[in-house]
């Protein structure tokens, strides 16, 4: 058998289950591998003795004739979601010794279906950044290219499985926090539908745009832990009660009459015209396998930025002030009184653009400047979400773009820009505002030899298509195969 | 300078009003749901400190908050009885303030979209009533309880009841007096246990209440600067504090000072208030729609299943009392203070048939042993069956009203039913005619002298066979049918 950390999910259940290998043998390969990767950062946690004891169970389970969908699969797992007794910092200072007492529900779901929990990746803290340098715990770097940066904020799980360090990882996107490190590191990656997955055990950014999604190296391996993780949650009054799709076993349907939107406004200057180019190829490839093209008009997608940059920190600012030093987490030390406990330890403990969010957001929603800011930019956002919604209605079934603008960029290239850094995600941003769901998958390398992500927007609660869509575009591409170096070690 | 009477021509410590009051009431209802409003911890009160506890209550990270149904049916049933409309479109907001009891740094509590809005609440006011305006009924969550430590110089923070449901009611400021401030919270606190939606009890925090207040020339319709009085938690301290505050800015004014607006907290232990921040002081709450909790949509269906299960309402029941069993206003009131009391009531009516005695025999001797026991009507040894049955038997003459105490007294001590007592005791009325005249002609025979000078004309010996009688018969004979058969035996006897 060749390296089992290339396999896909559905490959590693083959093996599993015809005893060519053990869960214990594949867990300790992936650690080892962490272990070998030290230099891209890309966990903050990593349980070895936890991650073999668990591999041990599920190989007992398995020989007790237990055939859980994903039995002794290794996953990473984001360190902005809980995890019971396991260390979680949203790569913050002020959560750097915080022990969650409880599992977030996508983690539950994920242990019900057998799988082992090899680590928490690193990230921006509380998952506010585009490039993953502003973590706590240190850059993570890109697999490509370890001058670069691997995307954010789920750098750290997208490196992860760029170098074949998991099978795959859960990633949460506010902005496109999952497809933009998706697209800078040539995996797959798909922030479902709002209200799909559950956010209980989430540490909240932003509630009303957050969302936990798979990250993976195919499209299929992501279809099969999407379907793990969806569906509705008692404990999370946003998450929906719909029934979810068999998405692994609608993947063959192919594109024929798909119609595919190509929105003017994504294309414009600024664009990377190597972005451009390959993401055009993929456009013609899609029609070759049957998919009809027409063009659409998103005509708010400039002011999109802007609205997310007062709702994203007006919802931070909010869920950010239960980090006060007083019950968990980071407290400063000899404070002199109330004030001065809550002013130390949230300037110690958050780092430089969570406080300047939190600013920006306590602005925002104070007396005075409200209607100004918060309740324009929610008239807008409404706006952005019915461009969709119009697009959808008339015009087409999938909405087609460049996942980022660029490639990824050099560490340490935009960190004194904010605005530079932020307009990275214009093209992700509009989905989340809109709840939408949305993919990025590989389709081409840029000169200097990084990889191009394709976005694909779907319908509300079209998930399905997104994945039978990118499962035909992939079957007919080799750009998903191309490993970097580093995972082949 | 000339003083204008006031309104009603009432005098406040003395000094004749030229100024009205005008108050207007923030309270905090607690409610009496198992859980908290957006978690499945207790809401027991009592426990050790940080016992009802979770991730919701701690605002640990992740945590989620999701609606307590039975919290939206609670104000909605609240809504509903102080004739409210019932908003369709609801949303939660958060408050935003830092405080350690406080564990998310914001408070859930709705703003600008409260479930109950443009009410009116009746209160009977020195036998008249009168009518105050609710302008919204708002969900929310409690805090948690800060402890200070003077000792250790340390603050401790029990978490018991953060998260724990509350209704805050505000009135308009149609309120002119503390007696009347007082009369609106009596009431509130009478619909709220009619509901069954809270306990209502002051002493344990259930029920408290802000006040704000101001005076204005009587006649001028604009209101003068106002100032808030928080956390009044009995009724006394609301009618002192108001007081207090009553004349703070009378003297005020009438050393032509202006009023500043603050806040203020009442002393108890002075009995006066004093400033806890001036309105720049006020915080900014940053007041938005709670992102984690969607919109509430609410049926029509939904209010018209509330109403359906609604309890009458002690203003309808008090009403049922005076036009449906003759009972006086008093007794009404006296009944409908509490929903058990009137319950009890038309249980014993229900068994007895007579209303004005089954209340007399329940205001009177009932409470009135159950307030020396010190118990109250939940535990009353006597049940409401047995009291009927009791009453009954005094209305059918069957036992006499003196015999009745005998038996309630041992009924209270024992638990047992009248009809048990009576029979044990040989109690039962002797009302027979024939039964007693037996008995009268014995004592007749007894006393021939007597007898003798009676029928001769000595009236006055009357008394003498009645108490004979009686005696003989160990009281159990009715004495108006001893009275009339010795009299008619005695006629007889004149010829």
């Amino acid at each position: 058998m060749s390296d089992l950390t290339h396999l896909s999910i559905s490959d590693l259940r083959t093996g599993l289950a015809g005893k060519k290998f053990s869960s214990r043998e594949l867990t300790q390969t992936y650690l080892d591998k962490i272990d070998k990767t030290k230099e891209l950062n890309a966990f903050i946690l990593v349980d070895r003795d936890k991650a073999l004891a668990a591999a041990d169970q599920a190989d007992k389970m398995r020989a007790a004739g237990s055939n859980l969908p994903l039995l002794g699969i290794p996953g990473a797992i984001k360190d902005m979601i809980l995890t019971k007794d396991v260390r979680t910092t949203a790569a913050s200072k002020i959560l750097q010794n915080f022990v969650p007492p409880y599992s977030a529900t996508v983690v539950n779901r994920l242990e019900a279906a057998g799988s082992i929990v090899l680590g928490k990746t690193n990230l921006d803290e509380f998952a506010m950044g585009s490039s993953n340098e502003n973590s706590a715990f240190g850059a993570v770097k890109n697999p490509w290219d370890i001058e670069r940066v691997p995307g954010g904020s789920s750098g750290g799980s997208a490196a992860a499985i760029a170098a074949c360090l998991a099978p795959y990882a859960l990633g949460t996107d506010t902005g496109g926090s999952i497809r933009q490190p998706a697209s800078f590191c040539n995996i797959v990656g798909i922030k479902p539908t709002y209200g799909r997955v559950s956010r209980y055990g989430v540490v909240a950014y932003a509630s009303s745009l957050d969302q936990v999604g798979p990250m993976a190296r195919t499209v299929q391996d992501c279809a099969e832990i999407c379907q793990v993780l969806s569906g509705h949650d008692e404990f999370d009054s946003t998450s929906v009660d719909k029934p979810v799709p068999q998405y692994v076993a609608g993947l063959k349907k192919g594109v024929k009459g798909l119609r595919l939107g190509i929105p003017k406004e994504y294309f414009i200057k600024g664009l990377d015209p190597e972005v451009e180019k390959a993401v055009r190829g993929a456009i013609k490839q899609l029609e070759s396998l049957g998919a009809t093209t027409v063009e659409i008009s998103l005509p708010h997608t400039e002011l999109a930025v802007a609205v997310y940059y007062i709702l994203a920190p007006a919802e931070a600012s909010s869920n950010l002030a239960r980090y006060d030093g007083v019950r968990y987490g980071y407290r400063a030390q000899g404070s002199k009184d109330l004030m001065d406990l809550y002013c130390r330890s949230r300037s110690e403990g958050f780092g430089q653009e969570v406080q300047r969010r939190i600013m920006i957001g306590t602005y925002v929603l104070s007396s005075g400047y409200f209607d100004a800011f918060y309740l324009k930019a929610q008239k807008v956002r409404t706006l952005i979400a019915q461009d969709f919604q119009k697009a959808f209605a008339e015009k087409c079934d999938v909405i087609v773009s460049p996942t980022a603008p660029t490639t990824a960029f050099r560490i340490a290239e935009k960190v004194t820009d904010p605005l530079a850094m932020y307009l990275n995600d214009i093209f992700t941003i509009p989905v989340n505002l809109a709840g939408l769901p949305g993919m990025s998958l590989p389709c081409g390398f840029d000169s200097k030899g990084l990889p191009i992500g394709l976005q694909l927007i779907g319908k509300p609660w079209d998930e399905e298509t997104l994945f039978n869509a990118g499962f035909a575009y992939e079957s007919g591409t080799e750009w998903h195969k191309r490993l970097p170096e580093m995972a082949k070690v | 300078m000339a003083q204008a009477p006031s309104r009603n021509g009432k005098s406040l410590n003395g000094v004749v009003m030229e100024f009205e009051a005008v108050i207007g009431l923030e309270t905090h209802v607690q409610l009496c749901t198992k859980t908290k409003i957006f978690c499945s911890s207790s809401t027991e009160f009592g426990a050790e400190p940080n016992q009802h506890i979770d991730p919701v209550t701690l605002g640990l990270p992740g945590s989620l908050p999701v609606l307590n149904r039975q919290v939206l049916e609670n104000a909605i049933m609240l809504g509903l009885a102080m004739n409210c409309e019932i908003r369709r479109y609801n949303r939660f907001a958060r408050k935003h303030y830092f405080y350690p009891d406080l564990p998310k740094g914001y408070q859930i509590s709705q703003y600008e979209e409260p479930i109950c809005e443009r009410g009116h609440l009746n209160v009977p006011m020195d036998g008249a009533i009168r009518t105050i305006g609710i302008t919204r009924i708002h969900m929310e969550e409690d805090a948690g309880k800060n402890i200070h430590d003077s000792r250790t110089h340390s603050s401790l923070i029990d978490l018991n009841r953060a998260g724990v449901a509350l209704l805050e009611i505000v009135t308009q400021p149609d309120l002119r007096s503390p007696a009347e401030a007082s009369a609106y919270l009596r009431t509130l606190r009478q619909i709220v246990r009619f509901l069954g939606v809270s306990d209502g009890n002051m002493e344990e925090g259930s029920l408290r209440c802000d006040a704000n207040i101001s005076l204005r020339p009587v006649g001028q319709v604009k209101f003068g600067t106002r100032t808030e009085i928080k956390n009044l938690n009995s009724f006394k301290f609301v009618e002192r504090a108001l007081e207090y505050e009553i004349a703070r800015q009378m003297s005020l004014l009438k050393s032509g000072k202006s009023i500043v607006q603050e806040t203020m907290l009442f002393d108890s232990a002075t009995g006066a208030t004093r400033s806890l921040r001036s309105k720049e002081e006020s915080a900014d709450y940053r007041y938005f729609p709670d992102p984690d909790l969607p919109p509430l949509v609410i049926e029509e269906a939904y209010i018209r299943s509330i109403q359906e299960r609604m309890p009458t309402l002690p203003e309808q029941r008090s009403k049922e009392l005076v036009d449906g069993y003759g009972l006086t206003a008093y007794d009404a009131q006296v009944l409908t203070v509490e929903r058990m009391n009137i319950d009890f009531f038309e249980e014993v009516f229900k068994v007895c048939q007579n209303a004005k005695l089954a209340c007399s025999w329940l205001t009177s001797e009932l409470f009135g042993a159950l307030n020396t026991a010190g118990l109250d009507l939940k535990r009353s040894p006597v049940s409401a069956r047995n009291l009927g049955e009791l009453v009954k038997l005094i209305d059918s003459e069957a036992i006499s009203g003196k015999m009745a105490k005998t038996v309630f007294e041992e009924m209270f001590a024992t638990g047992k039913a009248p009809g048990e007592i009576v029979a044990a005791r040989g109690l039962k009325q002797l009302t027979n005619d024939d039964d007693i005249a037996k008995v009268v002609e014995s004592v007749f025979a007894n006393n021939a002298k007597q007898l003798a000078d009676y029928v001769g004309g000595n009236d006055r010996l009357h008394a003498f066979f009645v108490g004979q009688v009686m005696k003989s018969t160990q009281g159990t004979a009715n004495p108006k049918k001893v009275n009339d058969i010795i009299l008619s035996l005695i006629k007889k006897r004149r010829g």
